[in-house]
Parts: structure tokens; C-alpha cells; sequence
């Protein structure tokens, strides 16, 4: 009678274990960009395969909704688990309670070291705990269309080394119409697209400053007006270029209206399709300084993910960033890997080595507020050109726009 | 038909050609973009060297595209025929009743215009995610059973027609309802039929509301389905005209049908007073 | 019962769905965005604080609230004229001819069948400068000097106008048709029959017997264009209401501060600012234009 008893109670327990104990569900948020959405939902098939009591639930929209997706999620109560976001958007997430910090066990300093570009530690990072990890990370280059070159009598396999010969080549490249408009740019520019990167990280520190103060209080870079200065004289000055030529820099680079454009990797595949001839260069440097911006898109893990969501949530975005599916990636998606060792391997190609190489000198901006930081960089560029202020102060007058914007977010934060 | 009825006729259909140009331009732009490959979507010029149906293959091939274009009419015909009716009857009884509160409850409606859209998505995300509208037709309908803009219209046209013709009627026993339907309604036809195919347009081509409400691609709407063809590094622009112009399509068609009724309803309202 | 209390009652009745759909729907969500304003929330954070007014300090500190709103009046002010005025005569000329009536209409209703954000990138297409603009290119062919339109601080805006203008034509015009297809036959026969000419039937009687749909007109068009925003959205460099900021409405400014932001406690005291803005001209607008009128 009474091992009856036991029986059912244990028979019992079997049941309801099973039932709470089946398969653990967690919801993961992506923006739409057909490439990765494909090889996301291959690696998930496989994931699941490998662990049969995870589910992967795949959703994603349109990049334009991320933040008006994310803002209705948040009061309603309902939202990913694991999200993919910009690593720029990291502060702001974190001081809104959104993500949650990754387990110092499973993600120790070792990790990063072994397995990420420097930069992407530091990018992860906020009040000294990290909180996502990347598959793929971007960075800038000197694309040239090689065609443009030889019909302007220039050699199609020798790309500028150096700023100088930047803008000696860039004034050869340049074609006027008879009302004196460009038709043809020689350089593209436009600090809405990557410009404002390049002015930040690369072109301050190449003119001897640095943009922030380590801790990234402080905006340093209105110390070296000569870096606006640089840009803005292509335009005003040796007039190879102007902010919407074109629309913008891709269109013109792409319709071969722009015969040097600077720009990220992510640009490679539609080059291609475009059926561009094309070829890739380091950035200029100058005064021997190479600089170079990178960034990166990477998962982290939201405040939703608790117990057994949390364990598959790690499990899983630790399998997104293992080397066997950034080999994958560069194939399927066309963006570099985030681990040395995998990215050392393609350092010859001619397109994907430049942006590799162009990795070891990178830095990653930390943005508090990447649309009005970039804003501030695109109104100081406008000021000089449509309105005739000088660099120096139109670059003063970005740095204090922008120490606002710092100021106002380290007092949010509390510091 | 006098010389001078001759002369501003020439003078109307000169204007009117002259003019058309520059309205249908844009369209044409857009449709010849549509038939442009991808690496002619950057070239200046306006007609395709080497014309494609690529585009439309890829959107109209796509697998959910019939079930976006089944969400958007179901949509829009719902939304058109709620409010065809409750727009009416409210801006009818705006118009011919007197009662208190009237004034105030007519600004209080229209002030509901004066919020934009963008402020009001989260707070209907929240209600609809509660009661469990996410990725029903219902969730992406509510906001636009009852619109404040077709209120207005109905009153302003309601207000035209004569009283006396009402009274009569009450004083023959017909209901309430029965005049507004049989008597007020017809009167109106005009207004109805231009409530009715603009109310349809702009539902039509509805897409942050809609965007936010569904999360399975399977609920999306057209315009949020077309949507999916920018992305961060790359605007694929001959996809987002051929969207945009099969889109387009049967709202052409719905606005001829509608501009039938029209004519047809003049014809038969036929005198007036 | 007496006749007019039953009305009363009836009037009620008919309202009762409606005004429990606007209430629910529209009312509720406008009381949430102005009980945010009070507050600091950052959307994406559960925590909403109460700040009292400071919000409202804050944008009226703000040199770019105080353009964006500057802005907005420009767009109607330069917009709502000419859209009404120019839908009028071409609604006229459309009412007068009898072939082709419905290609005709179709062809002015176009702009606004067309998707917005289409719409908008084709004329940001057409607005650029050679060697692609086409606006540009006819102009120089003409002997005229380029343009930077939406390039330029001073021609952005006014460029916009244009656009939204053309697209708004098709709008105004199908109810201007309606009201001009309204207005009973014998009218306009009894004073032709008395000696009227074109002119006097068109400015004595016509006109005014337009009178509700103008009102109607002015008002909505007044409401359109002061919450502009997808068409600056997508005609300015990154959507940022530039070239500095010369384009920006106030929708924009919430819009960014809401989304970009994440400053929603700032989104929604703008949005209380603008909707008492909209309230107040709105009612302005109706008392003054406003006319009994009968047939």
C-alpha cells in the first residue's frame, strides 16, 4: 500500500517535472537584412540540433523600427530575450535597465582576449561591465573605382598612401560641367555617411589631437581645428566634392559619379553587385599616424532572460560568436569576422584585407547618442560651407554641442 | 454653347494638359524606376537601357506578397465601410440636432487630430498587447474605424441640406434612423463616395501603426511588407518603386470605380430643395 | 415626450458608440502622452520619474524646439494658401470639361494616391543638382543659374512646400468636385436666366455656396501641415530636418526625441505644446470662417 503510495507520488512528480522541465524558449530581436536573416535562421536549425531542448523563436523588422519596436515592447511587457543591437546603443540600453551585464564566468577578460579585436571589449563595455558580443565588426577603407582612374590618366593599381596625395589625386579625378557643377567627384563627401567617423577618430588623431578624453567625459577634438579644416577644404577649397552630390556618397560612388569614396565593408557586396570595378586601400595616413573607426553590431542579453532562459541565452549567443560560424559569415553576409585568428586569414584579399588590417588600429567610438553626435559633426561641416564660418569655430561650436550631449547623459547616469 | 463657353473650355483643357505634366512626372519616374535593374537604379537618365521585370518577379513572387495584399484590402474595406457609416451618422447628428455639449463634443472630436501618430503607437501597442490584438486584423484596424477628419466632412455636407425636408419627414413618421438613412445619406452621395476612396488611400498606404502591431510577417500590411527592402547598408531603390507602384495599382483602380459612383450619383439624386 | 427632448435623446444615442470609441482610443492615449510630459522616462526604462514642468523649461530653452516651431508656421503659412487656392481653380476647370472627366481626375489625384514616402524621394530626386536634377537642368537649359533647393538653408523648406502642396492638390481637389457637384443646378440656372455672367456666378454664387467645404479645406490642410513630418523625413540628409535645421517641424523634433532620443518626457511635453498650438487655430479658424449656409 504505501509503495503504492510512493509510486504515484513519484509517477507524479515525473509528470509535473516534464511538463516544467520541457523545452526552454527564448525570443531572439534582429533587423532585417536578408543575408544575415538567412544565415541566422541556418545557425539556429543547427543550434537547436546541437541543444534539442532550446528553442530559437526568429524575429525581425525593418531596420528603420528598431528603436519604435523596442519602445512599444518595453511598457507592454513582451520582448526578446537576446537582441542584436549597435554597440553605440549600449550606454543608453544599459542605463535604462534593458540589458543585463554578461556572467563574468562565462564571459571572463580571457574570452574577449582570445577570441575579439581589442576594440570590441572596450566597445562592450560600460561602467566596467560587458555586456554583448559580436559575430562580424566593420570598419573603414578608401574604396576606388579603377576605371575613373585610368580614364583620368592616373595608374588603376596605385590608390592614395597619404592625405597629400588624397587630395592631389582626388582634384585630378574631379570633372565640371560648363556652369562649373561637378559632375564628377573626385572624392565623396559626405559626413552623414562615414565622414563624420572619419573626421572623429581618424583625421583628429592624424592632426595631432585625440577626440575624448579617455574616460570619454571630456570632447577634446576642438583642439585640432586643422582636422575639420582638412575636410572642409574639400569642398570650399579644392572643391572635389560636396554633402549630397548625388544624394549621397554611395549613390555617387556607386554610379561611378565619384571616382574615391571613404566607406565601411558593409558597402562590399552591393559594389559587387553593382558590377564596380573597384579596388581597396588602408586609409590614407598622415603624419605616419593611421587611424581607423570600427564598429559592430553584437547580441546581448535582456533584463527578460532569467534562470533557464538565461542559460540558453548564453549558450546561444556564445555559439553565434563561436569561429566556426564567423568562417561561415564572411562568406554568407560579407562582414569580417570579430576574431583575429579567423580575420588573419583573409589579410591578402585584396577587398576584405585593407579593412582587416585597418582592424589593429581601430578604435570604436563610445556614442551616448550616435543621431545627435553625428548630427553635431554634420551641422559643423554645413556651417563651413553654406555659411562661410570658419573651421575653427564651427569646430568649437561642435565640441560644446557635444559636451552638452556628455554632460547631460554622466549626470543622468549619476556620475 | 456661346463663344465665350467655347473659349474657357479651350482655356480649361490647355491648363489641364499643361499642368498634368508636371502631375504625373513623378509617377512615371517612379514606374520606370521600377523596371530598371539594379545596376541602372543609380543612372541618371529616366528610361531603363535594359528594362527588366526582375523586380516585380522578385516582390510579387515572394511568398507573403498575396497575404499582404489579402491584410491590406481586408483593412482598408473594413475600415472604409465602419467609417462610411459612423462618420456619417455622427456628423449628421453634429450637423441637425441641437443638444447640449454639442459645440464641445464637435472640438473635442477634432482635436483628436492633433496628436500625432508617432505619440500615440506606444500607448496603443500597450491596450493592444493587454487585450490581445497583436497580429489580428483587429489590432491593426482599430485606430481607424471612426475617424475625426470624416466626421468633419459629413457635418460640413450634412449641414447643406435643408431642414424643412427633414421636418417633413418626421411629420410623416419616419424614425430617426430612417431619415438619416434614407433621406439625409442619398443627399450627400458626392461626399460619401470621396469619404469613402480617400479614407481607402490613406488606410491603403497606413504603415507606423501597422508596423508596430505585427509581429509576424504574416499579419503585415502591404506597406510594411515592402518595407523590408531598406535596410542600413543598402536602400535597394528599384524594390521600393516597384512597391511603391504596385502599391499604387489598386488604388487607381479603387479611385476609377469610385469616380463612377460619383457620376452615377449625381445623375440620380437628381433635383434638389 | 416632447419632440425636442426626443432629439436631445436620439442625438445621444447615435453619439454613444462614437464617443466611446474616441474616448478609449484617442482620448486615453493623448491623457498618457501629457501625463509623460510631467515625467523623465526614457522609454525603454521602467522607471518614470516625475519632474513637474521641467520638460517644459527644457524645450523652451531649446533653440531647436524654438526653430522647429518657427518652422511649422512657415510650412502653413507658405503651404495652406496656395494649395486651396490652387485646388479651387484646378477643381473648376475640372467641373467644366466633359471629356475625359475621369482620366483627367485620376491624373490630379495621383500625387496623392502615391505613396508619401515614394513621392518624396522622387521630387528629392528631382531637386538635386546637375547633373542629375532635372528641376536644375531645365532651368539652365533655360539659361538660368543652379539651384541648391534642398541643399540650401533658404530654398529647403519652401522646396518641401512645393511638394507637399503637389501632393495635397489631389486631396482638396476630389472635395472641392464634391462640393461643387453639391450645390443644386437651378441655382446656378435661375441667375444665369437673370443676367448673370461667369465672373458674378462664380464670386456670388459659387464661392460662396463653397463656403462649408472651404472651412473644411482650411482647417484640415492648416492641421496637415503643421504636423508635417514623413515628407521631411525622407527629403532631408538622414532625416534630420536639415541643412541646419532650416527644415525641422515640430513632429520631427518629437519624433527624434522619442525614438532617437529616447527622451520621452521632452517627446511629449512638445506634443502638448503643438496640440494646444493645432487646438487653438483651430478654433480660431472655424469661428472666423465659418457660415451658415443652406441650399
Amino acid at each position: 500500500m504505501r509503495r503504492c503510495l510512493l509510486v504515484a507520488v513519484l509517477a507524479l512528480l515525473v509528470i509535473i517535472s516534464a511538463q516544467t522541465f520541457g523545452k526552454v524558449k527564448i525570443v531572439y530581436w534582429q533587423y532585417y537584412f536578408e543575408a544575415k536573416v538567412k544565415a541566422i535562421d541556418e545557425l539556429i536549425q543547427e543550434f537547436q540540433k546541437l541543444y534539442p531542448d532550446i528553442e530559437v523563436e526568429h524575429v525581425t523588422f525593418p531596420y528603420e523600427a528598431f528603436n519604435e519596436k523596442v519602445a512599444a515592447s518595453i511598457p507592454a511587457g513582451t520582448g526578446p530575450d537576446v537582441v542584436n543591437l549597435y554597440y553605440g546603443w549600449i550606454p543608453k540600453y544599459v542605463t535604462s535597465g534593458y540589458l543585463q551585464p554578461l556572467p563574468e564566468n562565462e564571459f571572463s577578460d580571457e574570452y574577449f582576449a582570445n577570441n575579439f579585436f581589442p576594440f570590441v571589449a572596450k566597445g562592450v563595455e560600460f561602467l566596467g561591465k560587458r555586456y554583448a558580443v559580436p559575430i562580424a565588426v566593420r570598419s573603414l577603407a578608401l574604396f576606388w573605382n579603377k576605371d575613373l582612374f585610368k580614364a583620368a590618366g592616373l595608374d588603376p593599381e596605385k590608390p592614395p598612401r597619404t592625405l597629400q596625395e588624397l587630395v592631389e589625386v582626388a582634384k585630378k579625378l574631379t570633372k565640371y560641367d560648363k556652369q562649373g557643377n561637378i559632375v564628377q567627384a573626385g572624392l565623396a563627401t559626405q559626413p552623414s555617411g562615414q565622414g563624420h567617423h572619419w573626421i572623429r577618430e581618424v583625421l583628429t588623431r592624424q592632426f595631432g589631437g585625440k577626440p575624448y578624453s579617455d574616460d570619454y567625459t571630456k570632447v577634446l577634438y576642438h583642439n585640432v581645428p586643422e582636422a575639420l579644416k582638412f575636410y572642409t577644404d574639400l569642398i570650399t577649397v579644392h572643391k572635389v566634392g560636396y554633402p549630397g552630390f548625388m544624394n549621397d556618397d554611395i549613390t555617387a560612388f556607386t554610379s561611378m559619379s565619384a571616382a574615391m569614396n571613404i566607406d565601411g565593408s558593409f558597402r562590399i557586396a552591393a559594389l559587387k553587385k553593382a558590377g564596380l570595378n573597384f579596388g581597396v586601400a588602408e586609409l590614407p595616413e598622415h603624419n605616419g599616424i593611421k587611424s581607423n573607426f570600427a564598429s559592430f553590431w553584437a547580441n546581448a542579453i535582456t533584463k527578460n532572460a532569467t534562470g533557464q532562459k538565461l542559460d540558453a541565452a548564453i549558450k546561444f549567443i556564445k555559439f553565434l560568436s563561436s569561429d566556426k560560424v564567423m568562417e561561415v559569415w564572411l562568406e554568407k553576409v560579407g562582414e569580417l569576422p570579430a576574431n583575429p585568428a579567423v580575420a588573419q586569414k583573409y589579410y591578402n584579399d585584396p577587398i576584405y584585407g585593407p579593412f582587416l588590417k585597418g582592424l589593429e588600429y581601430a578604435h570604436a567610438t563610445f556614442f551616448v547618442d550616435e543621431t545627435a553626435q553625428r548630427k553635431v559633426m554634420m551641422d559643423a561641416v554645413d556651417k563651413v560651407w553654406l555659411k562661410g564660418i570658419s573651421p575653427d569655430r564651427a569646430f568649437r561650436e561642435a565640441a560644446e554641442e557635444e559636451q552638452k550631449i556628455l554632460d547631460n547623459f554622466w549626470k543622468s547616469v549619476g556620475k | 454653347m456661346t463663344r465665350s463657353d467655347r473659349y474657357v473650355k479651350i482655356l480649361s483643357y490647355s491648363v489641364l494638359t499643361v499642368l498634368s505634366i508636371v502631375m504625373v512626372f513623378p509617377f512615371v519616374w517612379m514606374v520606370l524606376s521600377s523596371l530598371k535593374p539594379f545596376r541602372e537604379i543609380y543612372r541618371p537618365y529616366l528610361i531603363p537601357r535594359n528594362p527588366t521585370l526582375n523586380n516585380y518577379k522578385q516582390i510579387l513572387g515572394s511568398s507573403l506578397f498575396p497575404r499582404w495584399f489579402l491584410n491590406s484590402l481586408i483593412v482598408a474595406l473594413s475600415t472604409t465601410f465602419s467609417v462610411l457609416f459612423f462618420d456619417s451618422l455622427v456628423g449628421y447628428t453634429l450637423a441637425k440636432f441641437r443638444f447640449p455639449g454639442r459645440n464641445l463634443i464637435f472640438i473635442f472630436i477634432l482635436s483628436t487630430l492633433m496628436i500625432p501618430t508617432e505619440m500615440l503607437v506606444i500607448p496603443w501597442y500597450v491596450m493592444s498587447s493587454r487585450f490581445g490584438w497583436i497580429d489580428t486584423y483587429w489590432g491593426v484596424m482599430f485606430p481607424g474605424m471612426i475617424t475625426a477628419f470624416g466626421i468633419f466632412l459629413m457635418k460640413q455636407f450634412m449641414e447643406t441640406i435643408p431642414d424643412d425636408l427633414l421636418d417633413a419627414a418626421r411629420i410623416d413618421g419616419v424614425t430617426e434612423f430612417g431619415i438619416y438613412y434614407r433621406i439625409a445619406l442619398p443627399l450627400v452621395r458626392p461626399a460619401l463616395a470621396s469619404l469613402a476612396i480617400l479614407n481607402f488611400i490613406g488606410n491603403w498606404n497606413a504603415f507606423l501603426w501597422p508596423l508596430i502591431v505585427s509581429s509576424k510577417p504574416r499579419m503585415y500590411t502591404l506597406p510594411v511588407g515592402l518595407a523590408y527592402f531598406s535596410s542600413e547598408n543598402l536602400m535597394r531603390w528599384e524594390m521600393i518603386m516597384t512597391g511603391a507602384t504596385i502599391s499604387t495599382i489598386p488604388l487607381i483602380i479603387a479611385f476609377l470605380i469610385f469616380q463612377k459612383q460619383i457620376i452615377r450619383g449625381i445623375m440620380l439624386s437628381g433635383l434638389k430643395g | 415626450m416632447k419632440l425636442r427632448h426626443k432629439k436631445v435623446l436620439t442625438a445621444y444615442l447615435f453619439l454613444s458608440i462614437p464617443l466611446f470609441f474616441f474616448v478609449f482610443i484617442r482620448f486615453y492615449p493623448m491623457m498618457y502622452s501629457f501625463y509623460i510630459s510631467f515625467t523623465d522616462w526614457n522609454i525603454i526604462s521602467p522607471i518614470k520619474k516625475f519632474v513637474g514642468f521641467s520638460n517644459y523649461i527644457k524645450i523652451f530653452q531649446d533653440p531647436v524646439f524654438k526653430i522647429s516651431l518657427f518652422n511649422t508656421l512657415k510650412y502653413v503659412l507658405l503651404g495652406v494658401p496656395s494649395v486651396i487656392a490652387l485646388s479651387l481653380c484646378l477643381a473648376l476647370l475640372l467641373n467644366n470639361i466633359t471629356k475625359f472627366q475621369s482620366l483627367y481626375r485620376l491624373v490630379y489625384v495621383m500625387p496623392y494616391i502615391t505613396p508619401l514616402v515614394a513621392t518624396s524621394w522622387v521630387w528629392r530626386w528631382m531637386y538635386q543638382r546637375p547633373p542629375t536634377g532635372v528641376i536644375n537642368n531645365f532651368l539652365n537649359m533655360l539659361g538660368l543659374p543652379t539651384r541648391n533647393f534642398l541643399l540650401s538653408t533658404s530654398e529647403a523648406l519652401p522646396s518641401i512646400v512645393a511638394t507637399t502642396v503637389w501632393v495635397e492638390l489631389g486631396y482638396c481637389i476630389v472635395i472641392f468636385l464634391a462640393g461643387l457637384q453639391n450645390i443644386p443646378k437651378e441655382y446656378l440656372e435661375a441667375a444665369k436666366v437673370d443676367g448673370a455672367n461667369r465672373t458674378q456666378l462664380l464670386f456670388k454664387i459659387t464661392i460662396p455656396l463653397l463656403n462649408p467645404v472651404i472651412v473644411f479645406l482650411s482647417v484640415m490642410e492648416t492641421i496637415i501641415f503643421l504636423r508635417i513630418f514623413t515628407q521631411v523625413y525622407n527629403m532631408t540628409d538622414q532625416g534630420a530636418g536639415g541643412p541646419l535645421n532650416s527644415t525641422k517641424p515640430l513632429v520631427l523634433y518629437i519624433y527624434q526625441k522619442a525614438f532617437k532620443s529616447f527622451d520621452m518626457g521632452t517627446a511629449a511635453a512638445a506634443t502638448v505644446v503643438l496640440f494646444l498650438i493645432i487646438l487653438t487655430i483651430t478654433v480660431i479658424q472655424l469661428k472666423v470662417l465659418n457660415r451658415k449656409v443652406q441650399y
